[in-house]
């Protein structure tokens, strides 16, 4: 909560075990580290804008979770909870991040050139192209924490800084509290409206607070280009387009949030970015790059031959429904991108997803005229 | 330039900061650090007219009320535990409301947000319990159940009857603030204390976090089992974090006493029976009450009271006595009357479906209980509520015959 230290200090006459949470029933990142002693050790801490340990982790005590699904089960209240509770969030960033240690760096990388290729995928199979990341504004807190003269400023900078882009980068502003009907619609048509988060990993951390107030969206006048304003982020930025040019689409993301850095950074408000951690976000799965390249991509053999998920694997990449995360896929189109987000950099990732979705069209063709695969399976990249 | 940013920030002081915070990281790290004077510049960055929540679409009691002029005197107040003015409005900001139900869209985190933000309370008070005003009134508390008449209804007019209350335990936060601890402790000193009753009043405790199934089974079975919040007006007041910790049932043998430790209270209590004898429901109400209050004294424990505002309990809305009184009753030809309800509204009567609050009827068979909370004692109210039904069921008794009814005036509100 903001500008507060919601109770901290007066907990702290409780002994720790009477304050750790019961975590015997969870499954969640946050309770496979969090011991009684490791709680006794940093309660007593704050960050400077009076977030707490407790704070951090309400979510996942609220949301045991799911036997097969690891959540993380924490989130950042701003730029500091990262080091001030390092003690807890290291570990978790290394369980979560493939073993990444404290003293690992990252590599940022956002020229579109570095890409190798990209721009020749098959559009008979490849039917969209999409890239997004969320960026923090530094000198606010984040979602779960920011009041609301807060989350006005980052409205107020936000809708500055993107409505002054020209070019293809050139569109409007919706706020999500006076849209018109008309506008509501237009944008659900467009499967671009958010609508508040129902999800209780969300809604428990604090994130639904206000409603709609201060969130909004942008988009292009071309709807290739669209940033959501305060919704699990300050911003979530996507670039997408149908077809197979995921090299475009990555110029185009590269490009604007070039642009708008630029702008933020003009007015004393540069992104949360640190040379360990990447860009910071509010959840720490999201951390390094943030970034989730994919595709939708027809791959009716493939997805049903017994080596499908080694090969996902090895490429590290990662399939989903085509409704998203946790969705099922339809006719077997799925949602193919990225596993990865700390520990590589943008273009990196993004061509992981061009050269592995390359060579999984290759496997589908051959699968079509009946021949065998094996020869192709890559080894683990 | 930083055009909008300026407009935030008004006067010389803007104007500094302004161009303090040109300096980019080394600015946003002074701000961000914890000395005092950071705190100066932060509220000066974010004045409270900044952060007033915009209530424009909202339609609750706590919207009518707040005012810039208010909230800007309250935001930056804490209560002794560090609850502020914006943790008890968050639910009402987030819950705009019902432009037919009027919630009252704040919470209290502890006994001192009545008193600390008194501004804003007083005048919710004053609107949702009908003009009783806490800074001139006193509220009487009565638990003397022999004073209540006629209190045993015909059994073929009346199902059930019940008495709801709650009751908070003084010195730890309410359930919108409370630490782990701190719930832990509220069950600590409620289940110690109701171990101590004896003879038609012993019973057991069930934990919600070691329920087993068939004890789960057996509560759902009797209607005691209450579940985590799902309504945003809760859970928007942080009333279902940590579940199920430290939340549980306990009821008695018979299963006509029961109790809800770590709801949307500290404690709700509840005396109930089938069929008709308010009069034993109300006395049985009274000697628990009274008991586990004497219990908990024993352990130099207390109930949260006030002459001003009575039983101190989460919603303004439940202030006083806390306590509805009511029964399922059957009304098959009063029902449909068009009477029916300016007979209740006269008698302060209000109806609901066998379900609840936000029921339907079922048939003909009514929830009839009590309106008010605040101004009138516990036997007042009861005794309200006993004269109602039996009004009621003379009426029903009439039309049967074929007789006229009338419509009775008005009971008076409060003493002055």
């Amino acid at each position: 909560m903001p500008f507060g230290n919601t109770h901290n200090n007066f907990k702290l006459n409780y002994k720790v075990e009477d304050e750790f949470p019961d975590l015997s029933k969870h499954n969640n990142h946050m309770a496979k580290v969090l011991t009684k002693e490791l709680y006794g050790k940093i309660r007593d801490r704050q960050t400077p804008s009076g977030y707490t340990l407790d704070d951090v982790i309400q979510t996942g005590v609220d949301n045991p979770g799911h036997p097969f699904i690891m959540t993380v089960g924490c989130v950042a209240g701003d730029e500091e909870s990262y080091e001030v509770f390092k003690d807890l969030l290291d570990p978790i960033i290394s369980d979560r991040h493939g073993g990444y240690k404290p003293t690992d760096k990252h590599v940022t990388d956002l020229n579109f050139e570095n890409l190798k290729g990209g721009d020749d995928l098959d559009p008979a199979y490849v039917l969209s192209s999409r890239v997004r990341t969320g960026r923090s504004i530094k000198g606010f807190t984040l979602p779960p924490h920011n009041s609301r003269g807060e989350r006005r400023g980052i409205e107020k900078l936000s809708v500055e800084a993107l409505t002054s882009l020209d070019g293809e980068f050139k569109g409007k502003y919706y706020p999500l509290k006076s849209m018109t009907d008309a506008e509501q619609d237009q944008l659900i048509n467009d499967h671009f409206l958010f609508d508040k988060p129902v999800s209780p990993l969300l809604t428990c951390a604090g994130m639904a607070r206000d409603w709609p107030d201060g969130r909004g969206i942008m988009h292009n006048d071309n709807k290739t280009f669209l940033v959501w304003v305060n919704e699990e982020d300050h911003l979530r930025v996507i670039s997408m387009q149908q077809g197979g040019n995921m090299r475009e689409v990555f110029k185009r993301f590269c490009v604007g949030l070039k642009k708008i850095e630029e702008i933020f950074k003009k007015h004393g408000h540069g992104f949360m970015w640190n040379e360990h951690l990447g860009y910071i976000l509010t959840c720490p799965s999201n951390l390094g790059t943030g970034l989730r390249g994919g595709v939708h991509v027809k791959l009716p053999k493939l997805s049903v031959h017994a080596k499908f998920d080694e090969i996902l694997s090895r490429l590290r990449l990662q399939k989903r429904g085509t409704g998203g995360v946790d969705t099922a896929s339809v006719g077997g189109v799925f949602d193919i991108s990225n596993a990865d987000r700390l520990g590589s950099s943008e273009v990196a990732q993004v061509q992981l997803v061009v050269d592995g979705v390359k060579l999984m069209v290759e496997m589908e063709k051959k699968l079509e005229k009946g021949e065998a695969i094996d020869s192709m399976i890559p080894a683990q990249k | 330039m930083a055009g909008s940013f300026t407009r935030m920030i008004g006067g010389r002081n803007g104007a500094v900061l302004l161009a303090s915070l040109g300096a980019g990281t080394m600015a946003t790290g002074f701000l961000m650090s914890d000395n005092p004077l950071a705190a100066e510049v932060r509220t000066k960055l974010y004045p409270p007219s900044s952060d007033f929540p915009d209530l424009r679409k909202h339609n609750n009691c706590m919207a009518k009320a707040l005012t810039p002029a208010i909230y800007g005197r309250l935001r930056d107040k804490i209560t002794p535990n560090n609850w502020t003015l914006d943790q008890c409005i968050q639910t009402g900001v987030d819950n705009p409301g019902h432009p037919f139900i009027k919630t009252v869209g704040c919470v209290a985190g502890d006994e001192e947000s009545y008193e600390v933000f008194s501004e804003l309370f007083d005048p919710i008070i004053k609107d949702r319990h009908n003009g009783y005003d806490p800074t001139t009134m006193t509220h009487p508390t009565d638990l003397d159940a022999s004073k209540i008449t006629n209190g045993v209804f015909d059994d073929k007019y009346v199902l059930s009857s019940r008495v709801r209350t709650g009751r908070s335990i003084r010195g730890l936060s309410l359930p919108p603030a409370c630490s782990r601890a701190e719930r832990r402790e509220v069950e600590r000193v409620v289940v110690m204390a109701l171990a101590g009753l004896k003879g038609d009043l012993a019973g057991r405790y069930y934990g919600l976090q070691d329920l087993t199934d068939k004890e789960q089974q057996q509560l759902i079975d009797d209607h005691f089992l209450f579940d985590k919040p799902v309504s945003p007006l809760l859970t928007c007041a942080f009333m279902a974090r940590d579940w199920p910790d430290a939340r549980g049932i306990w009821h008695n043998n018979e299963k006509t006493f029961l109790i809800w430790v770590n709801e949307e209270d500290h404690t709700r209590v509840i005396s109930m029976e089938k069929g008709g004898n308010m009069k034993r429901v109300f006395e049985r109400f009274c000697r628990g009450l009274k008991q586990v209050e004497q219990l908990i004294q024993e352990r130099g424990w207390e109930f949260m009271w006030n002459e001003r505002l009575g039983y101190i309990l989460t919603c303004p809305s439940n202030l006083g006595t806390g306590l509805r009184a009511g029964v399922h009753v059957r009304l098959p030809n009063l029902s449909k009357d068009i009477r029916f309800s300016k007979i209740l509204d006269n008698l302060r009567l209000q109806k609901r479906g066998t379900g609840g609050v936000d029921t339907a009827a079922t048939g003909d068979t009514f929830d009839i209980s009590n309106n008010d909370r605040l101004g009138k004692s516990e036997v007042e109210l009861v005794q309200m509520l006993v004269d109602g039904v039996n009004y009621l069921i003379e009426c029903e008794k009439k039309m049967e015959k074929g007789q006229d009814i009338k419509v009775p005036s008005p009971v008076t509100q409060y003493r002055k």
